[in-house]
């Protein structure tokens, strides 16, 4: 279990969140309240929507109708409000996408120094501190391409952190990762919750993950929510049948 | 047992294979009878072929006519007591080169004695004249200093080098074409009088540098979201790309006067390298264009996440890295571009191809016409490799294909 509920305001409100693709329904009405400080892991097959359900959070994608709060920002097509809710936000991906032109230290210190205007010192001296809380000091001066799959999302992790969002937001952040290389972004990652005060959202599949820090999971099919609870309710007591057919294929082994 | 497998798993270096010449000569050329077959023609056709012009070039080549005409090559008819300013800018690129290389070229010791052995061994020929002998050492002289100053005070230099470089040809214009306004400090020498090689140069360097951010933004205004951006862009490409470039030429000679106020003379140099910019301009968008296309969504997709607006995107994490990635096409249009400009002689002109003609065309050297081409050829030759050579340098520095 994380940290305590920070405060009584949600920090996410989504009410109603409906997305098409052309013709192709993929969110289907999706609510869901964010407390300050929770860990939810959002989990379901492919196809589902979880993924596009996370990136209307920081408006990589559109939502067509509904609405979406970040920390009292309304989601529109305002860009002064999209701009303020990607600052306060940060963004995983399950490819990395560091950018492959510019050395690790530099990938981190990119958005403080252009976005938040920070001078290059302090922006490498807060860089370095986060390459040594994700465990690869030692790569700063190196390129990308140089690092391994599981260093390479420690760094994403790293340049998300750099920008001192309010919520970290985790797309499938291990399933592009060699099943040794895992562990490493996973304890990172749980280090994070632990450390509380972070609002995680992480999309994943990894149910150890889940089980260990998530305060609140949802499971995602077709575009709807099918069932949510705590990691307790969810593992040991499912309510919905397509919950319990897809715990029972993911948690064979 | 435990120790055997670190034995075993310690990397052994890769058998070497060691040839004679002619366990070489075996292995390569001479391994089938096929292979002995080909090679006996390609050494046939290579002496059947090369015989001729390497017998006529030790016999019969007659380098009078190059070297009496070599300043009509070089620098057209600029007037002789102002050559001193083209040897001006020659010592300000030594310098710079000097500076480049020692502030920021580590290693290949070999490469830079080469090219400082270029003007020596070119001051060494006989058919140089004493003044310019002179001047060819001070070049290699400025250089070696310049080196030494980058090498050893490298740090402090950094940023003057790179404003030197920004603002190098806007200076050498300036000198050669001199100041119209006070005619003793620097007497104006028109341009109709510029010709050869340093034309060459100056239509290529101007061409560029004005093509290069011309066609990057219509790259990006080609991918614009915005109509009018979107179709005027597309239109100047695809009609410019549509059109030879001797046409756009002379439209440039015509028309460019239609946009002055009447009464203003408009240098027809400046035609010509207004029509060479746009014409390279439209190519250039397409394959900026092109580079653009190769970065993943992924790379946007970052970059708006992490708060970065759309035109930081584009210069910090987009641009860098489609440019990287067309180097070599860039470099291509860019020699083409060097070649393209002898076809300002159809517009008047006389750079280095336009001025050879005139000297193939003088009575006394009728008969000549191939020493003077093969030399304008070698000197063609020898610039397109060195751009080609440093587009190679570039691509390896920015680590493209790598990262």
């Amino acid at each position: 279990m994380s940290q305590q509920i920070l405060s009584d305001e949600p920090i996410i409100i989504a009410r109603d969140v409906h997305k098409w693709y052309g013709h192709f329904h993929a969110l289907k009405g999706i609510d869901m309240d964010v407390m300050r400080g929770e860990v939810i892991v959002i989990f379901g097959p492919s196809g589902s929507g979880k993924s596009t359900f996370i990136r209307t959070i920081n408006r990589l994608e559109e939502h067509q109708r509904g609405q979406i709060i970040v920390d009292g920002i309304e989601l529109t097509h305002d860009t002064r409000n999209i701009e303020k809710v990607r600052a306060e936000t940060g963004m995983v991906f399950q490819q990395f996408n560091l950018f492959p032109h510019l050395t690790v230290l530099q990938n981190i210190t990119l958005a403080p120094i252009w976005v938040r205007k920070w001078k290059k010192q302090k922006a490498e001296e807060v860089g370095m501190q986060l390459l040594e809380r994700v465990g690869i000091p030692e790569q700063a001066a190196k390129f990308p391409g140089q690092l391994s799959g599981g260093q390479q999302q420690r760094v994403a992790i790293a340049r998300a952190l750099a920008m001192q969002p309010k919520i970290m937001l985790f797309d499938e952040p291990t399933s592009a990762l060699d099943p040794e290389m895992i562990k490493e972004v996973l304890d990172v990652m749980i280090e994070l919750a632990k450390a509380g005060g972070m609002t995680m959202i992480v999309v994943t599949h990894e149910m150890g993950f889940a089980r260990a820090v998530a305060d609140r999971m949802f499971f995602f099919d077709e575009g709807l929510i099918v069932e949510s609870g705590t990691p307790d309710d969810i593992f040991k007591n499912p309510q919905e049948d397509r919950t319990k057919l897809f715990l029972s294929q993911i948690l064979t082994h | 047992m435990a120790g055997e497998f670190a034995v075993r798993s310690q990397a052994l270096p890769p058998p070497t294979e060691r040839y004679t010449l002619l366990g070489w000569a075996h292995k390569n050329l001479f391994s089938t009878w096929y292979n002995t077959l080909l090679t006996f023609l390609a050494f046939g056709l290579g002496y059947v072929l090369v015989k001729p012009v390497i017998t006529w070039l030790l016999e019969q080549a007659e380098w009078e006519v190059v070297k009496v005409n070599m300043r009509l090559l070089m620098v057209g008819q600029y007037p002789m007591e102002e050559l001193w300013r083209v040897w001006l800018c020659l010592h300000l690129l030594a310098a710079i080169i000097g500076l480049t290389w020692g502030i920021w070229v580590r290693g290949r010791p070999w490469l830079a004695g080469a090219l400082l052995l270029a003007p020596i061994s070119f001051a060494l020929l006989p058919t140089i004249s004493d003044p310019n002998r002179a001047q060819l050492f001070i070049l290699a002289a400025v250089a070696l200093i310049a080196y030494g100053v980058g090498r050893f005070r490298g740090k402090g230099f950094r940023r003057p080098t790179i404003s030197a470089w920004v603002l190098y040809f806007p200076t050498i214009i300036l000198i050669i074409r001199g100041l119209t306004i006070s005619e003793d400090w620097l007497p104006s020498v028109r341009s109709n009088l510029w010709g050869g090689l340093l034309l060459t140069f100056l239509l290529t360097v101007v061409g560029i540098s004005f093509s290069f951010p011309l066609g990057v933004l219509l790259a990006l205004g080609r991918r614009s979201r915005l109509p009018a951006i979107r179709w005027v862009s597309i239109t100047y490409i695809e009609v410019i790309r549509g059109v030879p470039l001797v046409t756009i030429l002379f439209m440039a000679s015509n028309m460019v006067p239609l946009f002055f106020p009447l009464g203003i003379r408009t240098d027809p140099v400046l035609r010509a390298m207004i029509g060479i910019t746009i014409f390279s301009s439209a190519y250039l968008a397409e394959n900026v264009r092109g580079g653009l296309q190769a970065i993943s969504f992924g790379q946007y997709e970052a970059a708006h996440a992490v708060g970065l607006s759309g035109f930081q995107t584009m210069a910090l994490i987009i641009l860098p890295q489609a440019l990287r990635t067309i180097i070599p096409v860039l470099m291509g249009l860019f020699i083409a571009l060097f070649k393209d400009t002898s076809l300002v002689a159809t517009i008047g002109l006389l750079e280095l191809l336009g001025i050879s003609r005139s000297i193939m065309a003088q009575p006394q050297f009728i008969g000549f016409q191939r020493e003077v081409l093969l030399f304008i050829s070698l000197i063609y030759w020898v610039i397109s490799y060195f751009m080609s050579y440093i587009s190679q340098r570039l691509e390896v520095a920015l680590g493209v294909g790598e990262r």
